[in-house]
């Protein structure tokens, strides 16, 4: 080893430091950014208009929230995966629609029941989703795609023109949807149990960590054992079942449900994904990001009006927080392998 | 040369943990492993060494249950096992470790030791305090200091290794196979590398390590077996052998069929490279080629030949130097003015870089040419089909339709579509990287003969090989690299496989 | 790699075998649709219907071309209809503010390449997955032409470029727009399979790295491609509204999907590396003629994206399932042989 090759090494090592650093950086405070971006946008807004921050619209907002962040929790669990669900809005109008319908026509059947078989509807559609994906191994996002259109062209057969509203619905389910339970909605209550259980499985259990893993090397998974037949399909069906949960939420909310419903809808939740720092390509991320994300994007659209932005705005936001999110990981991946060759430098 | 003293092939008293014996393994028509052959004892660190295409690589695959033999029988613990598939190798506690470890980059270090096998608390809930204790015992068990909790992603390669080889530890390994684990390390990462391995010697694993490293060789290892042509050479006690005798049995090998270059007065220096450098890749690398001459690339794999000519030809950028072609330097990183310099480079790896496997024949052969074969910009009137039956023609390749994609051919037929593809831009400079690897005898004489009258007509030609017979028959000078730097020029006088071979390994003569 | 694997690529890697069959096979098929239209579906085949059917197939077709050169070369581009959207958008905006329609029209084209070129400096430079890359920009554009226009529409064009846009060749009931649309697809089918550019897209498509090392400029050549994608998508966007004499957010929102299904009907592989523009003109005049009959058989449009998905999803998964079928067939009949010397 000459002198050269050592000194290098040691300056190396140097750049190697920040390398991580900046990523440990970025891992860190992903999410406290994400805080102190929502705190920056409400401070403003809430400057503006106080009202803004009152105890009803924190409520609005978080109610508006809730079902982006159910959406959202299962995304992140299919992106981890290095998947991608673009089909989550048509499935949340099917099963809004579904479930609607079949209240409609049968008053007499309780919540927790309405709730499954909406979950039980977007179940149905992640698994076909999956095995598309997994067993025809077709791109996710090609597959996906496909069964966006599909699932809505179904929700148009089944609803022609029609549509259902409020009062075609029991009125036990309505009230469901604005219902409080110690002054917190119902809603917001379910998104925040979901939210919980599906952090702690994907923290806390094996099942859980394969998915990171099979996101973060398939290769080394595959060295490693892991079922990623059995995962993928586990991610997709989950995230479809989220999708359909979402539609009984949404069509108890909003009362009204046409076939249109959460159209739309993915780009909003593959937005609040991706800003919440789930890598797009897999392996990294918390769904407590997601939902993070979910909330910022909500947030900024409440804020528009009373900030007296053009309404317009929201979707091209939404379009350059995806673009900056996955530039903004990709840069910082960048830096890392750039540190990391430099560091590898010492050639032997 | 006495080869295998049976005394020293010894410990006969005790059974080994794992035997290989008679193996044989071909890939189409080439024969990787003949009669290959290895026992490893526990508590004994053993050294696998030989040339590149030895087929070291090939009989670990084998005990790690990638590939199966053809013929031959592994035995653990004097039993007769068959792998059919790396978990079957894990479960008899062969743990292997590769030279480019894989690890999950985004999970921790623990994770990473016990995906899939976490311990598990109340409601089967991962216990991750107990996790990282356990992680934090092995590491302590290795005497490394690494924290558990830290990501995978930005480790050092020696770090990954080691977390390597702290999952080996507890899958309970008994044997543990390194494949040149040190080629990617400093000299403190191989201190401790070779500490961990001792300790782990010390607690009854069987080790077995290869590397192109006499050095560390000779400071970890008690036995060493060589290889050569695939097959087993000689296993003997390390203190009962020197390192001369050792790099002789790795490189005697007959001349056999090899067509050697024709003499040819080499005349005015075409290529001149001086001082390339790409950070920790290569580093102030310079030589020069005159027209009509074969300069042969020497070296181990890994010490950056096959990145030199890439760098220069510019398919990769290159963070200093200058390259010139005929007097003119060539811009960094564009191959396009080095194709216009008339430069051409037959890549190392045919399949990844030489060709398009799923494109047809005549696509590949004028893909270099196709602006030049367009007549207004259009490439009509089957002046492709011409220009490629014609290259085909030339280099006696065998196909049955000029349309059946590329991948349909054999290696050998295969290379001579890659060598067509750039000997058709007429280059003043041609770059081959590894021209005769995985094709047979007979192609390799013919690409032999073909290199030898190309530089009769003046080309100035560049071989990068692992070939040593291929290096001493073709070359006018041997350039040969170690680490990333050349370490040494020969003339075709002073060149032996045993000099090469030194200048490569960075020993002194003996 | 991630890229990559993002679009599954390697898993359906099968090629020249399917490509003569699969071209003929897609011919076939629209010529079946045309006829069991024509025969079966009232009005299909009046010379009127045909104008509208040329009518409709325009966007998708002028699309459908860089979109095929672009998957070629293993990428994709989601976001063209929605740079239709913007430039329609900015064309009713230019119009408002009394630009002359002169001026206008060759703008939209200049807008569409900017935004094309943003789609490819984000591929290229940062060398993030197309996918990914173009899904933020389809949110990106469309916002972007809301922003402009908000939910109304320009209406008023002069009805000498409006007319133009719907009308027939002198007495003829040939469509003015036919003979560009010819032209212009004339002139992308002699890029992709007579012109050296062709030749270094399929090379890009099929090994990206083999590619680079046969001195092929993949990133510019990449970039480029959406240049002119984006610079296409302009045009349609000065069409559409032309046609529908409407300036508006939400002109051809959804079309991006007819698109891709159209080109990946037409046989060009996903993961690029091969595909012929005679073969996505057939998947172009396929999934139009079906959309037109099964609407004047009174299917309602938005039931018809059902059709379009289930195309797009068949078209990737039927060769990757032949492929499967293949392989186990082969390894059945490679047990039976007996090992011949090679």
């Amino acid at each position: 080893m000459s002198l050269l090759t050592k000194a290098h090494e040691s300056g190396s090592d140097a750049q190697a430091r920040t390398g991580s650093t900046v990523l440990d950086m970025v891992l860190r405070f992903r999410a406290l950014g994400l805080l102190l971006t929502l705190a920056a946008i409400v401070a403003v807004t809430a400057a503006v208009n106080p009202r803004f921050v009152n105890e009803q619209s924190i409520r609005d907002l978080l109610l508006a929230a809730a079902i982006t962040l159910l959406l959202a929790t299962g995304m992140t669990v299919v992106v981890l995966t290095r998947g991608i669900d673009l089909s989550v809005g048509s499935v949340l109008g099917l099963s809004a629609f579904c479930t609607a319908s079949l209240l409609s026509e049968n008053p007499g059947i309780p919540v927790p029941v309405a709730m499954l078989i909406g979950l039980g509807i977007g179940a149905v559609c992640g698994l076909f989703n999956g095995m598309i994906v997994h067993l025809g191994k077709v791109p996710p996002l090609v597959a996906t795609l496909g069964t966006l259109y599909v699932f809505r062209g179904v929700v148009y057969f089944i609803a022609g023109g029609g549509r259902i509203n409020a009062s075609d619905m029991p009125g036990g389910f309505l009230d469901f949807g604005t219902a409080r339970i110690l002054g917190i909605p119902y809603l917001i209550v379910i998104a925040g149990v979901v939210l919980a259980v599906v952090a702690v499985f994907l923290s806390r259990y094996r099942a859980g960590r394969d998915m990171y893993a099979l996101g973060s090397s398939p290769e080394a998974a595959r060295l490693a054992g892991i079922p990623a037949g059995k995962r993928i399909l586990t991610a997709y069906i989950l995230c479809g079942a989220l999708a359909g949960l979402g539609g009984v939420l949404y069509a108890a909310r909003y009362g009204t449900v046409d076939a249109s419903a959460g159209y739309g809808m993915e780009l909003d939740v593959v937005a609040a994904v991706v800003v919440g720092g789930v890598a797009i390509f897999g392996g990294s991320g918390t769904v407590v990001g997601a939902a993070l994300g979910a909330v910022l994007l909500t947030v900024i659209s409440n804020a528009l009006p009373v900030l007296s932005i053009d309404q317009f705005w929201q979707r091209a936001i939404v379009g350059a927080l995806i673009l900056g999110a996955i530039a903004l990981d990709r840069l910082v991946g960048l830096r890392v392998k750039a540190s990391l060759r430099k560091k590898d430098a010492h050639v032997g | 040369m006495s080869g295998t003293g049976l005394d020293a092939e010894s410990i006969p008293e005790r059974q080994p943990v794992l035997r290989l014996s008679g193996a044989s393994k071909s890939f189409g028509s080439v024969a990787a492993l003949t009669d290959a052959r290895i026992e490893l004892y526990a508590g004994e660190t053993h050294a696998l060494v030989g040339e590149n295409g030895a087929g070291k690589s090939t009989l670990i695959k084998i005990l790690a249950g990638v590939h199966r033999p053809d013929s031959g029988t592994i035995t653990v613990d004097g039993e007769v096992v068959e792998f059919s598939g790396t978990a079957e190798a894990k479960e008899a506690g062969i743990a292997v470790i590769y030279q480019e470890p894989t690890l999950f980059p985004d999970l921790t270090v623990a994770e990473n030791i016990f995906m899939g096998r976490q311990p598990r608390g109340r409601f089967g809930m991962i216990d991750r305090d107990r996790m990282n204790r356990a992680a934090a015992a092995l590491f302590e068990q290795l005497g490394v200091p690494m924290d558990p909790e830290r990501q995978a992603l930005g480790m050092s390669i020696a770090d990954q290794q080691v977390v390597e080889i702290a999952k080996a530890i507890s899958l309970d390994a008994r044997v543990l196979i390194m494949d040149e684990p040190t080629a990617a390390l400093s000299g403190a990462e191989v201190e401790r590398l070779f500490t961990v391995t001792r300790a782990l010697r010390d607690d009854g694993a069987a080790v077995l390590f290869i590397s192109h490293r006499f050095d560390e060789v000779e400071a970890l290892c008690e036995r060493v077996t060589v290889m050569r042509d695939g097959a087993h050479v000689s296993t003997d006690l390390m203190s009962e052998v020197s390192i001369d005798q050792i790099v002789r049995r790795m490189v005697g090998r007959e001349l056999g069929a090899l067509f050697p270059k024709q003499e040819v007065q080499p005349r005015d220096v075409v290529l001149e490279v001086d001082g390339l450098t790409r950070e920790g890749v290569y580093r102030d690398v310079s030589f020069s080629v005159r027209a009509g001459e074969i300069v042969a690339l020497a070296g181990l794999v890994g010490a950056g030949r096959s990145e030199v000519v890439q760098g220069v030809f510019g398919v990769d950028p290159r963070d200093a130097g200058t390259v010139r072609v005929g007097g003119r330097a060539l811009p960094p990183g564009n191959p396009r003015a080095a194709m216009r310099a008339g430069v051409a480079l037959v890549p190392e790896d045919r399949r990844h870089q030489g060709l398009l496997l799923d494109l047809s024949i005549m696509r590949n052969a004028t893909l270099t040419r196709r602006s030049r074969l367009a007549r207004f910009g259009f490439l009509v009137g089957g002046a492709e089909r011409r220009e490629a039956e014609q290259w085909t023609a030339r280099l006696q390749t065998r196909y049955g339709r000029l349309t059946d994609p590329a991948g349909t051919l054999s290696g050998g037929n295969q290379q001579k579509i890659v060598l067509a593809k750039w000997l058709a831009t007429g280059p003043k400079v041609l770059i081959v990287d590894e021209p005769t690897r995985g094709i047979d005898i007979g192609t390799k004489a013919e690409v032999h003969r073909l290199m030898s009258s190309l530089a009769a007509e003046g080309v100035a030609v560049v071989m990068v090989s692992s070939e040593l017979p291929e290096v001493l028959a073709m070359a006018d000078r041997v350039l040969v690299m170690r680490e990333g730097r050349l370490a040494g020029e020969l003339s075709r006088a002073e060149a032996t496989e045993e000099s090469v071979m030194f200048l490569a390994t960075g020993q002194e003569a003996a | 790699m991630s890229a990559d694997t993002l679009t599954g690529r390697g898993a359906g890697r099968f090629r020249l075998q399917r490509f003569a069959t699969w071209d003929v096979a897609i011919i076939l098929a629209t010529l079946a649709v045309i006829v069991i239209a024509a025969a079966t579906v009232e009005h299909f085949g009046t010379s009127r219907n045909a104008g509208f059917l040329v009518l409709d197939l325009a966007p998708i077709l002028l699309l459908a071309l860089p979109m095929t050169l672009i998957i070629a070369t293993g990428e994709i581009d989601l976001s063209v209809a929605s740079i239709v959207g913007l430039t329609s958008s900015a064309m009713g905006v230019m119009w408002n503010n009394g630009v002359p329609l002169e001026t206008i029209m060759p703008l939209c084209v200049l807008i569409g390449a900017i935004l094309g070129a943003v789609n490819g400096l984000f591929v290229t430079a940062l060398g993030l997955p197309s996918l990914a890359v173009t899904i933020g920009t389809l949110a990106l554009y469309r916002g972007l032409a809301y922003v402009l226009l908000g939910d109304t529409a320009v209406a008023d064009f002069p009805r000498q470029f409006t007319g133009w846009a719907i009308g027939n060749i002198g007495a003829t009931s040939i469509p003015n727009v036919l003979i560009p649309m010819i032209v212009i697809a004339g002139l992308f089918a002699a890029v992709l399979h007579a012109m050296p550019v062709g030749r270094a897209i399929f090379a890009t498509g099929s090994n990206p790295v083999a590619a680079a090392f046969a001195g092929i400029a993949v990133g510019p050549l990449k970039f480029w491609l959406f240049v002119v994608s984006g610079a296409v998508a302009g045009l349609v966007g000065v069409f559409w509204t032309l046609r529908y004499s409407s300036a508006r957010a939400d002109n051809a929102t959804g079309l991006e999907l007819t698109v891709v299904a159209a080109v990946l009907l037409g046989g060009v592989s996903i993961f690029g590396g091969t595909g012929t523009l005679p073969g996505v003109l057939a998947g172009v005049v396929l999934l139009t003629s079906l959309q037109n009959a099964l609407r004047l058989a009174s299917v309602s449009s938005e039931a018809l994206t059902v059709v379009t998905g289930s195309l797009l999803i068949v078209s990737v998964l039927a060769p990757n399932v032949l492929v499967g079928v293949r392989t186990s067939m082969q390894r059945r009949r490679r047990r039976t042989r007996s090992p011949s010397p090679t």
